[in-house]
């Protein structure tokens, strides 16, 4: 039995990581080909770049993922913060449903109601580009929205009432036990509601397909229309770059909340 | 310490971030030209290859004095572009559309004629031997497109797969021999002309009949197709998973690069040839400098470059008989020059822009080709998964109510 639900485990990681494995090891290949390796080099590495569209579209990329995600995390915080005062339980519920909305609708009908609203706007606002960056920021804070608040929202119900109200009584202003009481508590909740709208809004697609403008392409667009013809194997290196990077970022997340609670252990073990 | 990592996280993120919202305001003047083109489709300065964009902006710098920024960006279909031109979101300058593209654009008012006196360059391109005349049929004035390039469908096969008695005509995608490593198009213009063609009609037909009949022979056809694909071509010739593709002559080279015992001809019943023409839509804003945009496309240099670069045929005659570059093209294939050019006994035929009935019945005939024998598949997909889904749920409960008993009856003892 052990073996099998071993077997299982390494099948299911096999199947996870094997092709970005194949990504990583054919970003070295000298060739440039899928079929044969032909020796390792760094070449389409040094071709990336040396590519000012594909280096343009990774800045606009990174951009806008950290531009939507600190946006939708000061927004989502907030917005968990008034749903967990909401003292109507009706009206709470359904708040949290219509927060809820965006994130089981599906991409193409955000991405198309976006444009036409977009449209819209431009032509009673009588502006002729309206697309670009700025729609494009306000699309993708829209959609990781609700996935800040949803992470945001359990921090609050686990936080223990009582100690606002004893940092209240002791003089705080309702600002001050937020920012000194609150935050730091419902700090890793914030945290990975960030690190979920990076990552939604660096590998978005869809939605980016339709608010996008000649001026501000991101790099999911960029592959993409490279398969008319054939995608450029420098692009492997960039897949690899950013895999690389995300990779870091999670680890230093996961050694940072784990450090976190290592400590919170060590002082429950004093007291 | 979490906290202060977490900070610094936070805190390194936007640092990184602060040059980008630095970088916004990029308008110093400049006038920015749009230009909407298919994906990998020029010169763009990777793998040594000169960038034709930057060269246009030095050059348009140096001769007019002003200061003009390409606004490149790529498109992967001809309705992908249409869909962005016609929701009036952007403006674009230049476009690249498909023969029956320009024809429907034209056909709505979507483009604007272009003034020659800017495209001097235009002498160059040897309509004559394209098209037969002077006039091509998606464009009857001449007047709203210059032809960039074009290209021809043929059959690259693998030579150590394929028995070369049986190349030279369309029944070799029909041939059982080679069940399991037949590759078909993706897209239902292309599929459905190789079964017209195959049968000897007009790829454009009005007759509902002949449409019918090549969805009949492509079901025929399905059972030893290995696989509908588009771009996947690539991978599956290069290494040798599959031995027969219908593909774009250009990029049979780019193949040939990877795996040379790859091969290419043109069937004997006719192929088809398409030609991607620049533009200037009616919304652009500087019309002037699209003009020029695209005469500069025609220039020797510009020319040659995106030739060597995109492989595909060019109408530029700066470019056929240019020593170097008929050099470099038989460099990476002997017979390239043949390939790309040497079309001149073979029945080429355009598609056409299909009238609006024509489309939908296309479409119909390609859900019935792509869907009609995947449903029963789909069909025992789903009930596999009902069935296990409920037998799942069987166990659960009945494990539950095992233990739940079990656990009463520790109780009571």
């Amino acid at each position: 039995m052990k073996i099998l639900s071993r077997t299982y485990m390494w099948l299911v990681f096999a199947l996870l990581y094997a092709p970005i494995l194949v990504l990583v090891v054919f970003s070295f290949n000298e060739g440039g080909s899928l079929s044969s390796y032909t020796g390792f080099s760094f070449r389409w590495y040094g071709e990336l770049f040396r590519d000012s569209v594909a280096l343009q579209s990774l800045k606009n990329s990174l951009f806008l993922a950290v531009g939507s995600a600190t946006l939708a995390t000061v927004i989502g915080t907030f917005a968990a913060l008034g749903l967990d005062r909401m003292r109507n339980r009706y009206v709470k519920g359904a708040v949290n449903a219509v927060t809820n909305i965006p994130m089981m609708n599906p991409d193409i009908v955000t991405g198309v109601s976006m444009m036409l609203l977009f449209v819209a706007l431009a032509g009673i606002l009588n502006i002729s580009d309206i697309l670009g960056r700025w729609t494009m920021l306000i699309a993708h804070t829209t959609f990781s929205l609700p996935y800040v608040i949803l992470s945001v929202l359990p921090r609050f119900r686990q936080f223990d009432k009582s100690l606002r109200e004893a940092a209240l009584d002791l003089g705080c202003t309702p600002a001050q036990s937020f920012f000194k009481v609150e935050l730091p508590q419902i700090l890793p909740g914030v945290i990975s509601g960030f690190i979920m709208g990076f990552t939604l809004s660096l590998d978005d697609f869809v939605i980016s397909h339709f608010v996008s403008s000649p001026d501000f392409q991101t790099l999911p667009l960029y592959i993409y229309n490279q398969t008319a013809h054939n995608v450029k194997y420098s692009m492997y290196a960039l897949c690899t770059l950013i895999i690389v990077a995300i990779l870091a970022l999670l680890l230093l997340v996961n050694f940072a909340g784990g450090i976190g609670d290592r400590t919170k252990r060590r002082k429950e073990a004093v007291k | 310490m979490k906290k202060f990592l977490t900070t610094l996280l936070i805190f390194s993120l936007l640092t990184l971030s602060l040059p980008l919202f630095a970088s916004c305001g990029g308008s110093d003047g400049a006038v920015t030209l749009y230009v909407y083109n298919w994906g990998e489709y020029i010169s763009d300065g990777s793998e040594g290859s000169p960038d034709v964009n930057a060269a246009f902006e030095d050059w348009y710098k140096e001769t007019y004095g002003v200061t003009v920024k390409v606004n490149y960006s790529t498109f992967s279909s001809n309705e992908d572009m249409y869909a962005k031109l016609n929701s009036g979101a952007s403006h674009y300058d230049v476009v690249v559309p498909s023969d029956y593209m320009v024809a429907r654009m034209i056909e709505e008012g979507m483009l604007r004629k272009l003034n020659k006196e800017n495209i001097p360059n235009v002498q160059y391109i040897d309509m004559a031997s394209m098209f037969g005349n002077e006039n091509p049929y998606y464009d009857p004035e001449n007047a709203y497109s210059v032809p960039y390039t074009y290209g021809t469908v043929g059959i690259i096969y693998n030579t150590t797969m394929v028995d070369e008695a049986d190349i030279g005509s369309w029944d070799i995608m029909w041939n059982e021999k080679y069940e399991g490593n037949i590759l078909q198009f993706n897209n239902s213009r292309d599929a459905f002309a190789t079964a017209l063609f195959k049968l000897g009609y007009d790829v454009n037909t009005e007759n509902e009949a002949e449409w019918r009949e090549a969805l009949s022979l492509l079901m025929t056809q399905k059972p030893i197709v290995q696989g509908y694909v588009m771009d996947e071509i690539f991978n599956k010739m290069e290494n040798g998973s599959a031995a027969i593709a219908p593909y774009y002559a250009g990029d049979f080279f780019t193949m040939y690069e990877d795996n040379e015992d790859l091969a290419f001809f043109y069937p004997e019943e006719g192929t088809n040839v398409f030609v991607d023409a620049m533009c200037v839509p009616t919304s652009s804003q500087n019309p002037e400098i699209a003009e020029r945009y695209i005469d500069f496309m025609l220039s020797e240099e510009a020319a040659i470059a995106n030739a060597e670069y995109i492989c595909y045929a060019s109408p530029n005659k700066l470019v056929t008989q240019n020593e170097e570059y008929r050099a470099a093209m038989e460099e990476l294939h002997p017979d390239a020059m043949e390939i790309l050019y040497g079309t001149d006994g073979i029945d080429m035929q355009f598609y056409e822009n299909l009238p609006t009935e024509r489309l939908m019945l296309l479409n119909e005939l390609w859900e019935d080709l792509k869907i009609e024998s995947s449903i029963n598949v789909s069909i025992i997909v789903m009930a596999c998964l009902i069935v296990g889904g409920c037998a799942a749920a069987g166990i659960f409960f009945f494990v539950r109510k095992r233990r739940r008993k079990r656990y009463i009856d520790g109780l009571w003892n």
